[in-house]
């Protein structure tokens, strides 16, 4: 499966956090790599979507929908904004 | 960080109505809607667009903003085919239908005349979508940033703004790659962007140019990756993959 760009989650991102969070910083957890959320790498057709560093491939993100909630996993980034 | 469940809120759907339909190629159309608020968007930027069935039934896609910023929303659509959104978009969508809309998104894949150049537009396939935004942009404002724009398409049928592409207006050039047929007589490039191609048409980085890649996975990837290891400042190489058959 090909990732594409946080670019293509910025919808999602607006709804949960309320904001554009296309340009926003992020740095990985694991390996430090600092990014814009635009250069992450989205996996769209996973169960969920799935945001992995492009530096080290950690996972930094899951977004699950489950009828009207989002979970939001982002135990993989060290920050956010 | 944290975990968290967010309630769905943000309701930040709006309804569009088409307002018209014209075709590009046999397999992209161009549609124009009707919002009634239309924050207006900035070139570059897309929308998700949902589509609801009569049993309730929801598909989500987004898909790159074709129009300039002031022109109202325009998507460019090519149907890919699995594509259950985008066969609609292509196939059945007709003036007076309604669906939904969210955006405009995306503050990193975005150009306006301000940011200057030389600019490097580098497309594959439907990736010229959010391209041709920027050109209108760029005419429409009076811009003089000198712009070349590689285009790679897998035949000249496949070409989405053939017609419009041919005359760019001044300090625009416009270089095709037709990489699985040409026509007869074809003198242009016949093959995928490679590095050698980039010498040639790529500005030289000299000059500072900012450099705007929107394609399939594999189609930025190998161009973003020729572009830096020419010497491109990875920061001045945006990017923007849909995929392997195409989405945003």
């Amino acid at each position: 499966m090909e990732a594409v760009d946080g670019n293509a989650i910025g919808g999602l991102l607006h709804e949960v956090f309320g904001t554009e969070m296309t340009d926003a910083a992020s740095v990985c957890g694991s390996c430090g790599a600092a990014r814009q959320v635009a250069e992450l790498a989205v996996y769209l057709r996973a169960p969920g979507t799935v945001v992995r560093c492009r530096s080290c491939d950690s996972v930094l993100m899951v977004f699950v929908k489950i009828h009207d909630r989002t979970c939001v996993d982002l135990l993989g980034l060290a920050t956010l904004g | 960080m944290a975990r968290a469940a967010v309630r769905g809120r943000l309701s930040t759907w709006q309804v569009a109505t088409v307002a018209a339909v014209s075709s590009e190629t046999f397999r992209a159309r161009t549609l124009l809607f009707d919002v009634r608020e239309w924050p207006g968007h900035r070139s570059g930027q897309h929308v998700d667009v949902r589509l609801t069935a009569e049993d309730g039934y929801q598909a989500e896609r987004a898909y790159s903003i074709a129009s300039a910023p002031g022109e109202p929303l325009a998507l460019t659509v090519e149907r890919v085919d699995d594509g259950e959104v985008s066969s609609w978009l292509t196939q059945e969508a007709r003036p007076g239908d309604l669906m939904e809309v969210r955006g405009p998104i995306g503050g990193y894949f975005v150009w306006e005349p301000a940011y200057g150049g030389p600019l490097l537009l580098a497309a594959g396939g439907s990736g010229i979508v959010p391209l041709r935004s920027m050109l209108r942009a760029r005419s429409l404002a009076g811009s003089d940033v000198p712009v070349r724009l590689l285009y790679s398409s897998r035949s000249w049928e496949d070409v989405i703004y053939a017609s419009e592409l041919e005359f760019p207006g001044p300090g625009v050039q416009v270089i095709h790659t037709l990489t699985r047929s040409q026509p007869p007589a074809w003198t242009g490039y016949a093959r995928r962007v490679d590095q050698p191609m980039l010498a040639e048409v790529a500005w030289p980085v000299s000059g500072g140019p900012l450099a705007y890649v929107c394609g399939p996975t594999s189609f930025v990837e190998a161009v973003s990756q020729a572009l830096v290891q020419s010497g491109y400042p990875p920061e001045r190489v945006k990017t923007e993959r849909f995929g392997a058959t195409g989405g945003t």
